[in-house]
């Protein structure tokens, strides 16, 4: 991980390296930067029309009152205003943050513990990690089906494998006490992995003599764990919640195909929710409000990355 | 003894992590083998008894899969070549350039969430009659692949010593050729890399086709997704039709795992 991230950019301002190397080149590097930018500029014009463009257009809708069909109409900041008084938006986000809280947390203990396994060496691991690894590869729209067949309440097999160490059957996604549970389940079983390659990169620049010296002093593993290894890579572990919150809180695949939100409204996510009011109901004025509300967040927990992965390059 | 109870301890901590895995897709497996009979019965079959491929067989009889099959393939195949066109340059541009604002652009693009680019984009491509086109899901995958090139190409040109380009710029190298030459050469594996990770997204993407696909240019996420949601539920076919979309992604996992790893700690991170 180290050396792969912007803060590193921001630290070195200019190269030291071009003026140290070869005094000759001071006047050349004064145009080096302009001639770099030309390497760019079809990424610039792209990233202009495909992301830029629609953020800025998304902003602008969400000052309207604007049905696909009709024209647009300024309303200010009525959308906004009429959104905190939406009881469904309200609702969606107390699920967003019951989802996302454990669909945090439980990949992260899962995740750190995997990666220590990882880090020993045994026999196939090359092997068994692949296999590990491959849930978050997988599409996550070809894995959803299987899920949902797998969540049937008469004919799913996980029914079948409760009732075979005596548990009762589960409503699973069909009950709106137990859909949402249910849908963690499948984030965590999707999405521990990228957790571990995450902690994994960071065990794998530990350094040695800690250990060594631990030994010599008689700690046992747990002592090892808690005071050298768990300090160390904490900054990855950071990384790894923060974007584990991003992704959570944008969570929509798996939803979308297993629920669409359902039953009725209990697993709709402010996702789901944003879907449905723009290409469903089509208010797409409304719904770039939800937009604008969703990227402020996603704003605010990048910057919150950043600074995490700073941190865990100090300390790689 | 007591090392012996660890390593077993060990092993049983291996096999609980591997198992929900291999549990998953073995009963994908094992569901797209079985017939509709079994795979509906109760207490469930396990192992496909005999196995039959008539469910592999129905999927391309009767859902145009191979056309969707051929859509994914243009799409994410056109996302991603446009994306290492693209992208490789402007990797070597921010990191040689320092441009640090642009780069923290690329990360919150790589950040937000999909639906907030699909609202302003489906509007424009209902203006300019692009809705249901193969070019309008390229242009939004290009939002998917771009985003993860750049952010890894960055990575990987920031590891070349500049002094090597000094070098052959001393002997009257233009930054081009220094680019081309020096420093494309020695980034290769970062390219690699870039465009497995974005194959691997843009292929598994749904949302984009779900919205702006039409019935003939839907790619196989969504395609497959249709195929629950309009016919009749049967198993069989729908998990053949399941295995067959992860398949590739899957392959490309097991042929390039170190690559894959290697990208992801490198910051190609994930992308939804």
């Amino acid at each position: 991980m180290p050396g792969h991230d912007v803060p590193r950019m921001t630290t070195t301002t200019l190269s030291p390296t071009i003026a140290n190397a070869q005094p000759a080149s001071s006047t050349q590097s004064a145009d080096f930067t302009p001639r770099y930018w030309l390497f760019a500029a079809p990424a610039v014009l792209v990233v202009a029309t495909v992301i830029v463009f629609p953020w800025l257009f998304t902003l602008y809708m969400s000052g309207h009152d604007w049905k696909i069909g009709a024209g647009p109409e300024f309303v200010g900041l009525a959308n906004f205003a009429e959104l905190f008084r939406d009881a469904r938006f309200i609702e969606s986000m107390g699920h967003t943050f019951y989802f996302t809280s454990l669909a945090v947390v439980l990949p992260i203990v899962f995740g750190t513990a995997a990666a220590l396994v990882f880090h020993r060496e045994f026999p196939f691991r090359g092997v068994l990690r692949t296999i590990f690894v491959m849930p978050m590869m997988a599409t996550p729209v070809a894995v959803a089906l299987v899920w949902t067949m797998m969540f049937h309440p008469q004919l799913g097999v996980l029914n079948y494998l409760l009732s075979l160490v005596g548990i009762g059957p589960s409503a699973w996604v069909y009950s709106p006490d137990t859909v949402i549970p249910t849908l963690i389940l499948v984030e965590v079983w999707h999405w521990t992995p990228l957790v571990m390659l995450i902690v994994l990169g960071g065990l794998a620049g530990l350094p040695r003599e800690p250990y060594e010296s631990a030994l010599i002093d008689g700690a046992n593993d747990w002592h090892m764990f808690r005071h050298i290894t768990l300090p160390l890579v904490w900054p990855f572990i950071m990384v790894a919640i923060v974007i584990r919150t991003i992704d959570a809180l944008k969570a929509f695949d798996t939803i979308f195909v297993i629920t669409q939100g359902g039953p009725g409204t209990a697993s709709e996510t402010l996702n789901i929710f944003l879907y449905l009011q723009a290409f469903q109901f089509y208010k797409i004025g409304y719904a770039s409000a939800v937009v604008v509300i969703f990227f402020v967040i996603i704003i605010m927990l990048s910057l919150l990355l950043l600074y995490a992965r700073q941190k865990s390059k100090w300390n790689a | 003894m007591t090392r012996l109870l660890k390593k077993l301890g060990f092993f049983a901590s291996v096999f609980v992590l591997v198992s929900p895995a291999v549990l998953v897709f073995l009963w994908m497996i094992s569901l797209s083998f079985k017939n509709e009979l079994d795979n509906t019965a109760f207490p469930p079959v396990f192992i496909p008894n005999p196995p039959t491929l008539k469910n592999y067989v129905d999927v391309f009889a009767q859902n145009n899969f191979a056309l969707y099959l051929w859509n994914s393939v243009l799409v994410t195949g056109g996302a991603v070549l446009t994306g290492l066109a693209v992208g490789v340059p402007a990797g070597y541009g921010i990191a040689r350039g320092k441009a640090t604002k642009f780069a923290i652009l690329i990360l919150v693009a790589r950040m937000t969430p999909a639906l907030s680019y699909l609202i302003p984009l489906f509007l424009l491509f209902q203006m300019t009659g692009l809705v249901g086109t193969i070019t309008a899901l390229v242009i939004t995958h290009l939002v998917i692949t771009i985003p993860i090139i750049v952010w890894i190409m960055i990575g990987y040109f920031e590891n070349v010593p500049i002094e090597l380009e000094d070098a052959a710029r001393i002997d009257g190298a233009t930054t081009w050729q220094a680019f081309r030459h020096v420093a494309l050469p020695l980034a290769r594996p970062g390219i690699v890399v870039g465009g497995i990770l974005a194959f691997i997204f843009s292929w598994n993407n749904f949302i984009f086709s779900v919205v702006l696909g039409g019935k003939n240019s839907r790619t196989l996420p969504s395609a497959v997704y249709n195929s629950l949601t309009f016919e009749q539920i049967s198993w069989g076919p729908l998990a053949a039709a399941a295995l067959l979309v992860t398949l590739p992604v899957l392959l490309v996992t097991v042929l390039a795992q170190r690559e894959i790893v290697a990208g992801l700690s490198a910051g190609g991170l994930k992308d939804g």
